[in-house]
């Protein structure tokens, strides 16, 4: 077969030193990390830690299930899913129009070669803009609003709709230049307006995956609501910061169990939403 | 005679028919949205007013200039690596104890006993289901204040994340190498080893460093209930209303978190290459 | 390995209670170190014919003896040992892509190997020359450290025929062997192999489209048709007519090309990769 022209046994394997390269430097910077984070997790089992950590979690059980206390809950639940649609509702109100300034799909200019200087240079402002909006984290919008509107939810719904108001532009102008552009184009080509283009060209394409992200996005702004409370905008975040500020595990572990509840309860609906828009 | 211009069977479907769901959905989402706005007090006046927009803008103007000087940007730069370091060794556990733990979560072939599937799943989602902030506040009280609960919170969550879509990557994984080597009667430990993981684990790599991105963001928040890092310094700073040293902490945030999306970028390019 | 069919009838495991079965009533006896070639028109049950003597599929009625003992009935850990001695190679290579061919070759010796020695050959091949050995003989040696999707297919094929060479096994089921290879290399593989098994007394049953070839190599010729024996004789007494009876309404598949591989089963759609961020 080959006999005569059998090749060197190569009898070391030619991967072996670039791999262990690679294990040293990633062990290498293992340890600079560990230090920076004052990473020392005997700190967990000492045993003044222990004791304090063994009494907060012997406190959860049993959870607090005083009837005034549950409709304390349940009221703040309603809130922070209040907070959560007020403020993508705000957010849409943003998306919308600055996902269609986006959106090159929609351009007239391109419709002949090269986009004109102008209306490129308007599309990137805006994108930037909306990636600018959604950089910031949502507690940072959260913290300055909470100095400018004080306590309570106003702060929670704008911060929300500034964040959420960049994710969903940007992720809409995505849905919207991925699809086929072709029906878009002839309509624009054969003269009809952008809005006219719009609605009888991207969106009866794109309208289900647009509407599954954004029924995606509502169930994660609810989560974002709650953590928001931590920072004083009220609803469930804001009741559990202050059980645990008094070191209250009972009050604690019911309002966890009910968010863990909540944010389940909202997965389903998300998910059977997303599948009946297929 | 008056008749409509079109036999019945010709006219448009009346705008509310009670049998179309698609319309019960859409009076369902106008009613929640009604009534959120109107169960929340918001502060409309207090915001929208020409009072406020005077308010907001002096108090925009307080950020400008920021604080630059070389002793702050210094301790700016210990809080950004602070925080790098938290969000890159908590992410890099989290994969670790995700794999673990996607293990017994996963059924690999259809006749395949699974008893901890279900038990599993569940504490995965458990985990992924309380926020990061939520877990550093309760893990303050176990480690005390500084990063390392900030840490341990981050691969927390991220372990639930991460063990969830990897058992889904495990299941979804093209099924012919395995099943060769299960008929030639090989463990399933090694079946694992060299049939599935070798075909997911760029998958595995690439959701992991994805996930990096979201937890950079994380971890510089993380700081406002104490767990280190930016936050820290950011939420101290702006009680004070010190806005100038404010301005300097979030413009070194909002720099990190592009650093580290185009890092997580660029290698999750170099490994599918 | 010595083998034994008795009235074996099997259903496919993806069909229908009421579909018709894969193989009907068949009967078949193998002697250890025995070579024997199935042909057959495509459907005609000659995959199943070998899953049910890889022990990958339960016959629903009739019995599989193998070294006269029904693996079926045996524990499940002498069933694991029993798959051992067999070595099963599927018509579409079962390589992962990105493993380099080096490791997939040597993943034939996994039965024989202990677990720590398994793991410490991912780290570094344990036993390069016998890979290369193997390789050599399918004239691949130089692909040693290539990883498998930078093969083309039928490189890929030759890599999971090379596999059989390091299995600790006695019997070797090879689906379609040469479905993607050209004439030279059909030629080649299949000496490699019929070589290979006689030089160890290593029980070969193969199945085949190019008939040509299976009547050239192999001894002993097994015709099915639906599920069913058509005949079993040595290569020289196998007529023109039998194999025109064989392949009625099949002709295109004596004659030329044989039918392409089912392509791989289409990639699962990804999972909904939905982070709140």
């Amino acid at each position: 077969m080959s006999t005569l022209r059998a090749p060197p046994i190569a009898a070391r394997d030619p991967a072996w030193a670039g791999r262990v390269l690679w294990w040293s430097a990633a062990l290498v910077l293992l340890w600079p990390l560990a230090v920076a984070t004052e990473f020392r997790p005997w700190v967990l089992f000492e045993p003044e830690s222990l004791r304090v950590t063994a009494r907060f979690v012997g406190s959860f059980f049993p959870p607090a299930i005083q009837g005034e206390f549950l409709a304390l809950v349940a009221r703040e639940t309603w809130r922070t899913v209040a907070i959560a649609t007020a403020g993508m509702t705000l957010a849409l109100v943003l998306a919308v129009p600055l996902s269609l300034l986006s959106c090159s799909a929609l351009s007239v200019s391109a419709l002949a070669g090269d986009m004109a200087r102008g209306p490129f240079w308007l599309r990137q402002l805006v994108r930037w803009l909306l990636v600018v909006l959604r950089s910031v984290p949502e507690l940072v919008w959260a913290l300055v609003f909470v100095r400018v509107v004080g306590l309570g939810p106003t702060a929670g719904v704008l911060a929300i709709a500034l964040t959420y108001g960049g994710m969903l532009g940007k992720v809409y102008g995505e849905i919207l230049e991925s699809g086929e552009l072709q029906p878009t184009q002839t309509l624009l080509r054969n003269g009809s307006g952008r809005v006219q283009a719009l609605a009888y060209g991207l969106l009866p394409q794109n309208a289900a995956e647009l509407m599954s992200y954004t029924v995606y996005r509502w169930e994660c702004a609810i989560r974002s609501s709650a953590v928001l409370g931590f920072v004083g905008a009220g609803g469930l975040g804001q009741q559990m910061d202050n059980s645990m500020k008094m070191f209250n595990g009972a009050e604690v572990a019911t309002m966890l169990l009910v968010f863990i509840a909540l944010v389940a309860l909202a997965d389903r609906i998300s998910g059977w939403l997303r599948r009946a828009l297929g | 005679m008056q008749s409509a211009a079109n036999k019945p069977y010709r006219l448009p479907p009346p705008l509310f028919n009670a049998r179309c769901s698609a319309c019960w959905f859409t009076a369902a989402v106008v009613a929640l949205v009604v009534l959120s706005f109107w169960s929340l007090d918001l502060q409309w006046a207090a915001f929208l007013s020409l009072d406020a927009a005077r308010s907001m803008g002096r108090f925009l103007a307080e950020f400008f200039p920021p604080d630059l000087s070389p002793a702050f940007v210094a301790k700016v730069a210990r809080g950004t690596v602070e925080t790098l370091a938290m969000s890159a060794l908590g992410t890099a556990m989290a994969g670790v104890a995700g794999l673990a733990l996607a293990l017994p979560a996963s059924r690999l072939w259809a006749e395949q006993r699974t008893p901890a599937r279900a038990p599993t799943r569940l504490l995965l989602n458990a985990l992924r289901a309380v926020p990061e902030l939520v877990w550093a506040a309760l893990l303050l009280i176990a480690a005390g204040l500084g990063p390392m609960a900030g840490t341990l919170a981050l691969a927390l969550h991220t372990t639930g994340v991460l063990g969830r879509l990897f058992a889904e990557a495990l299941e979804n994984a093209p099924p012919g190498p395995a099943q060769a080597l299960r008929a030639h009667g090989v463990g399933t430990s090694r079946v694992f080893l060299y049939a599935t993981l070798p075909q997911v684990l760029p998958q595995l790599l690439s959701y992991t460093l994805y996930r990096w991105e979201n937890n950079i963001r994380a971890a510089a928040v993380l700081g406002v209930v104490g767990a280190g890092g930016l936050g820290q310094l950011l939420s101290y700073h702006m009680g004070l209303f010190h806005m100038g040293k404010t301005a300097t902490i979030l413009a070194a945030m909002l720099l990190l978190v592009a650093l580290v999306d185009v890092l997580s970028l660029v290698t999750r390019r170099a490994l599918t290459r | 390995m010595q083998i034994d069919l008795q009235g074996v009838s099997a259903r496919h495991p993806a069909a229908r209670a009421s579909a018709a079965p894969a193989v009907q009533g068949l009967s078949l006896q193998v002697a250890a170190g025995e070579q024997l070639a199935v042909i057959g028109p495509s459907g005609a049950g000659k995959t199943t014919l070998l899953q049910l003597l890889a022990c990958a599929l339960r016959p629903s009625r009739g019995q599989v003896l193998l070294q006269g003992s029904d693996p079926w009935a045996l524990p499940r850990r002498r069933l694991q040992a029993l798959r051992g001695q067999l070595f099963l190679a599927p018509q579409t290579p079962p390589l992962p892509p990105r493993q380099r061919v080096v490791t997939a070759v040597l993943a034939g010796r996994l039965p024989a190997m202990s677990l720590w020695a398994s793991l410490r050959s991912l780290f570094y091949p344990s036993d390069i020359p016998a890979a290369h050995d193997a390789l050599d003989r399918f004239d691949l040696a130089d692909k040693l450290f290539e990883r498998v999707d930078r093969l083309s297919g039928g490189e890929r094929q030759r890599v999971g025929l090379a596999r059989a060479m390091l299995a600790p096994a006695r019997l070797w089921l090879i689906d379609e062997p040469l479905s993607a290879l050209d004439p030279t290399r059909s030629r080649q593989a299949v000496q490699a192999l019929v070589t290979g098994a006689r030089d160890q007394g290593i029980t070969l049953v193969a199945t085949l489209h190019q008939v040509d070839v299976a009547l050239a190599h192999f001894p002993r010729i097994v015709g099915l048709r639906d599920g069913a024996l058509a005949f079993d004789l040595p290569a020289d007494q196998v007529s023109p007519e039998r194999l025109a009876r064989l392949y009625a309404q099949h002709e295109h598949e004596l004659l030329g090309a044989p039918p392409a591989a089912e392509p791989p089963p289409a990639a699962a759609p990804a999972p909904v990769v939905m982070h709140c961020r």
